[in-house]
């Protein structure tokens, strides 16, 4: 069997500028932060990021690698709007594509599916449509006299044409996983990593411990692992690799780091002192930092 | 906008009102899912589901659905969970239409369009705020109602900078597909509740919370509000009811600090 682990330095070397990144977790929930930091360090430029946007988002643009974000919000769950995003967009510094979450989840189901769209009701009369002009609908093929309408509201409806979001590359975090690239996620949520991961051409699961291969249920239930190994190219072993946000049971979100991040995004002096302990240094100084932080 | 007067002689303070417009907005609901959004909705929600709905189904706002109505404070630790209800399960239920949201608005309108987007130029906008979310799917797919805790002509306004949640007009325009679950129960404020229930589903002042009068809630609406000859008071909490919330749902009184009395 072939052992797919990796380094996250490896990982980002593989990527180039413009490429179309999505990111796993949801909000300050299991992002993959050791790339992303990984990432805001590197000579990457002008990336679309596909999120379900957290301090992801932020820091990157924060750091100027973005172009344009795909999303249907950016937040810190415990601080409402992520205050980087916010200085990002009030400075027009990225383009956005603002979808409805259910039309997000369609897009990438339709790019793991390999179909160019799927249909939904979300975002009809939204102004998802007016900001988004290249969104179109679609007409239901099957009218009245169809023997497939349930309802007759249903024949030749118009329904939006929601666009597969197809991704170069995915980046997950999970909790374990072994070197064949199967992945466990044992908090209460996988949110849409697996559909992230169906969705990309290179697929690449960071996590905060690589077990012997077939030990998975040593750490929780078989029913955990839902990242299987036809999902994956490459594993990266990263303890802490979510700090700062949320990853149970391993651990929870960070909140006095997290206050941190966010206040940096009003003050250039906060950003710079922010940035030169937790931005411009290797992960393992990160680490550091990190545990300096919470002992003082 | 002028402060409420004092009226010390009020069996119930404004919050408490509030929280029990939220509640009648799940009245004989059935087995749905409530989904609140702020501190007075899911007190509502919970006093609903403690009195005349026993079979709201809740969250625990993390990924499962929560046993019982216990109170707003609980820690995540001491609930008891029923059943498993990850993101992606949610939008099984969403687009099922066993759901009922109250979500809050950054801007409403006359039509019933929310905006929880941006303010200005949707490409630069002025302010940025949370994103569309899930409210342009929640508004076509299942009945949608929202809570503006401090009304006033900035968030009752003419016409929202970016439809978040889609309003009547918006919908009916847009076609069947759109209008065939589209319904938006209630709008609560913390001066009163409103409806569509007009000829041409623009916004109708339903109540007005007891030590509120009418002309308050017009000089706190940016838009002409159809108004019936009669405007009842919000009704008053039964006496139970104040006690639940009082003692047992909300004994810190974190309602206050979300509406002031």
């Amino acid at each position: 069997m072939t052992d797919k682990r990796t380094t996250v330095d490896d990982i980002v070397g593989e990527l180039r500028s413009g490429m179309t990144i999505g990111i796993g977790g949801w909000g300050s929930r299991r992002k993959p932060m050791a790339v992303v930091r990984a990432l805001c360090r590197s000579d990457l430029h002008d990336l679309t990021i596909v999120a379900y946007g957290g301090p992801d988002v932020g820091l990157l643009c924060a750091t100027g690698k973005v172009k344009k974000v795909v999303c249907g919000f950016v937040t810190l769950d415990s601080i409402a709007l992520d205050p980087h995003w916010r200085v990002a967009r009030q400075k027009g510094q990225v383009e956005v594509m603002e979808v409805d979450e259910g039309m997000f989840f369609q897009g990438l189901q339709a790019a793991a599916w390999r179909v160019p769209f799927l249909p939904t009701r979300a975002g009809l009369g939204s102004d998802v449509l007016t900001i988004n002009p290249d969104l179109r609908l679609v007409r239901s093929p099957y009218g009245a006299d169809s023997p497939f309408v349930h309802d007759p509201a249903d024949a030749d409806v118009e329904l939006v044409a929601m666009p597969a979001l197809h991704l170069d590359v995915a980046l997950v975090h999970t909790n374990r996983a072994d070197s064949a690239g199967n992945g466990q996620i044992l908090g209460p949520d996988a949110f849409f990593d697996p559909l992230f991961l169906g969705a990309a051409d290179r697929r690449f699961v960071t996590t905060e411990r690589i077990v012997a291969d077939g030990t998975l249920t040593d750490e929780g239930p078989l029913s955990a692992v839902v990242i299987h190994r036809l999902l994956t190219d490459g594993v990266a072993e990263t303890p802490g690799g979510a700090h700062f946000t949320a990853n149970p049971p391993d651990y929870g979100r960070d909140e006095p780091f997290q206050k941190e991040y966010a206040a940096s995004a009003s003050d250039p002096a906060a950003w710079e002192a922010f940035a030169r302990s937790y931005v411009e240094v290797s992960e393992d100084e990160y680490r550091a930092h990190v545990a300096e932080r919470s002992a003082s | 906008m002028t402060p409420a007067p004092e009226t010390p002689d009020l069996p119930c303070t404004r919050a408490e009102s509030c929280v029990i417009a939220c509640a009648d907005t799940w009245r004989d609901a059935g087995e749905i899912m409530v989904s609140p959004f702020g501190t007075i909705p899911s007190l509502g929600a919970r006093l609903a589901k403690s009195t005349f709905s026993p079979d709201l189904v809740l969250t625990d706002g993390e990924a499962a659905l929560m046993l019982g109505a216990p109170p707003i404070a609980t820690r995540p630790a001491e609930l008891v969970r029923e059943a498993a209800m990850p993101y992606r399960t949610v939008f099984d239920v969403v687009w099922s239409g066993r759901r009922h949201i109250m979500m809050m608005a950054s801007q409403i309108d006359r039509t019933g369009n929310q905006n929880i987007s941006a303010i200005g130029d949707h490409r630069q906008p002025k302010v940025q705020l949370i994103g569309v979310r899930g409210a342009p799917g929640n508004s076509v797919n299942h009945p949608t109602s929202y809570w503006v805790p401090d009304q006033t002509v900035r968030t009752f306004v003419e016409q929202v900078d970016v439809v978040s949640g889609v309003g009547y007009a918006r919908a009916e325009a847009a076609g069947a597909g759109a209008t065939r679950f589209h319904h938006i129960r209630r709008v609560v404020s913390n001066l009163g509740v409103f409806d569509f229930e007009t000829p041409d589903h623009t916004m109708r002042l339903r109540s007005v919370h007891p030590g509120v009068t009418v002309e308050d809630v017009v000089q706190a609406t940016g838009f002409a509000l159809s108004i019936p000859d009669q405007v009842p008071e919000t009704r008053l909490p039964t006496p139970e009811e104040l006690d639940l919330l009082r003692t047992v749902l909300d004994p810190g009184s974190l309602r206050d600090r979300e509406v002031k009395s």
